[in-house]
């Protein structure tokens, strides 16, 4: 990307936090959360937290899409793999716990479980290797769920199916909103996300919650600058919502996605890793794509599982609760290397952000 | 995570992006109205959205200019 877009200006960033320190109100501690992996890669990455004034507090709510996926969905995958099935999976998947073990144990064990770039590489396989049936674990929020009903709605050969895990990511947001003593005063909303879904539907935040809300991009530039109009939002006494990002993101989103979307997926209830079920909150396959539905396909339906193992508090840090160095097992009986939680699994976790820039980065 | 790709050529729903590196790569780009020359953000294999460059050189000077002369609330 041209140097010119990369706002990343330390000049830029200097006045920005003096700004911050100006309109920051004294005595009153206030708490912003973003719900998003890449923003918190950001924010630990680039030493943001501690630029911050001191009573400016940003917390990290359930923004990583891998983290959240129950154990029964990975469970399912796995049943199905041991079954001599094809489990295609973005590489974040892969150790995952399930209830008994994650889709790399089930792989070591013998199943042909394979990593892909994207979901196009996954129905190229399978048009390849006609005598093998294909799964592909659908993981991601509404970023990644455009690229998934492309392929259902392409018509992907006879032996691929999709076990769709999508799960949409304002739910989530008015879930944090209900979590007592959290005490949030604004949130810092998802780029990514938002290039799909546009600002629409974080109308209801500032409308019916009184909550400002900023969506963001992912330079360090872009996450000041929100979290500057947050600040300046919550001095003023105003809730609006307002857009940082402007340069990806428009107020009607990315039309064509959302018409595929729509196309391909009916909204449901699902639940999520230490969250619970949230009503309106997943994706699944229309009625006329059945055939292409894993769970309907091969009748798995596994309800329940083991989300979190004894002692991991994986259930607190996907909503903000605590920090990952509050959990005792972190970077003791968990690491990057040998993860206990979904958190510490994905690139986009919190406690994984945290195990890789830790040792060189201050964090607050 | 998306990453921003500038386009090279167009073939269809496939394009070939540059990430950067000099490394040129095949993404869809279904979901979007690029062309050559233009900026995306690929999530996944699949651009998401167009990087509007015009926008993002506004936004910069415009914050530049917001924070130079913004009074401070209450001062
Ligand atoms: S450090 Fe490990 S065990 Fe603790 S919450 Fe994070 S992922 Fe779970």
């Amino acid at each position: 990307m041209s140097e010119k877009l990369r706002f990343r200006d330390p000049e830029l960033a200097k006045e920005i936090v003096q700004k911050m320190r100006k309109i920051t109100p004294k005595g009153e501690h206030v708490k912003f959360c973003h719900v998003c992996g890449t923003h918190e890669w950001t924010i630990t990455h680039y030493g943001l937290r501690s630029l911050l004034p001191r009573n400016v507090e940003v917390i990290a709510g359930p923004g990583c899409p891998v983290c959240i996926v129950p154990a029964a969905e990975i469970d399912e995958a796995v049943q199905l793999a041991q079954k001599g099935v094809v489990i295609t999976c973005f590489g974040d998947v892969l150790r995952v716990p399930g209830s008994q073990m994650s889709l790399l144990e089930a792989k070591a064990e013998g199943a042909d479980v394979r990593v892909v770039y994207g979901v196009s590489d996954a129905v190229e396989i399978a048009k390849r290797e006609q005598d093998k049936e294909f799964v592909f674990s659908a993981v991601g929020f509404e970023t990644t769920a455009p690229s998934t009903a492309i392929e259902a709605l392409g018509n992907p050969p006879e032996n691929f199916s999709f076990l769709v895990s999508h799960r949409l990511i304002p739910p989530a947001m008015e879930l944090l909103l209900g979590v007592g003593d959290l005490n949030i005063s604004g949130f810092l909303a998802p780029g990514h996300v938002s290039a799909i879904i546009g600002m629409k539907p974080y109308e209801l935040f500032p409308r019916v919650y009184r909550m400002p809300t900023v969506v963001a991009g992912f330079e360090p530039i872009d996450v000041l600058m929100g979290i500057y109009m947050l600040l300046k939002q919550h001095t003023q006494g105003t809730a609006l919502l307002e857009n940082e990002y402007s340069r990806v993101v428009k107020w009607e989103g990315n039309p064509k996605a959302l018409e595929v979307m729509d196309q391909a997926f009916a909204v449901t209830g699902g639940n999520w890793r230490g969250i619970g079920r949230l009503p309106n909150s997943a994706l699944k396959l229309r009625n006329q794509l059945v055939a292409y539905d894993t769970r309907e396909k091969y009748d798995v339906h596994i309800e329940q599982g083991k989300d979190i193992l004894l002692g991991c508090e994986c259930h607190l840090v996907i909503i903000g609760k605590i920090k990952p160095n509050e959990c005792p097992m972190f970077m003791k009986a968990c690491t990057p290397a040998k993860p206990v939680g979904a958190c510490m699994v994905s690139n986009e976790g919190t406690c994984r952000v945290w195990a890789k820039t830790t040792a060189s980065q201050p964090i607050n | 995570m998306a990453i921003p790709a500038l386009v090279k050529s167009l073939d269809g729903s496939k394009a070939r992006v540059d990430f950067g590196e000099g490394v040129l790569r095949d993404v869809n780009v279904s979901l979007v109205d690029a062309k050559a020359g233009d900026y995306v953000l690929v999530h996944a294999g699949y651009a998401i959205q167009t990087v509007d460059e015009e926008d993002a050189l506004e936004t910069l000077a415009l914050w530049k200019e917001i924070l130079a002369t913004e009074k401070d609330p209450g001062s």
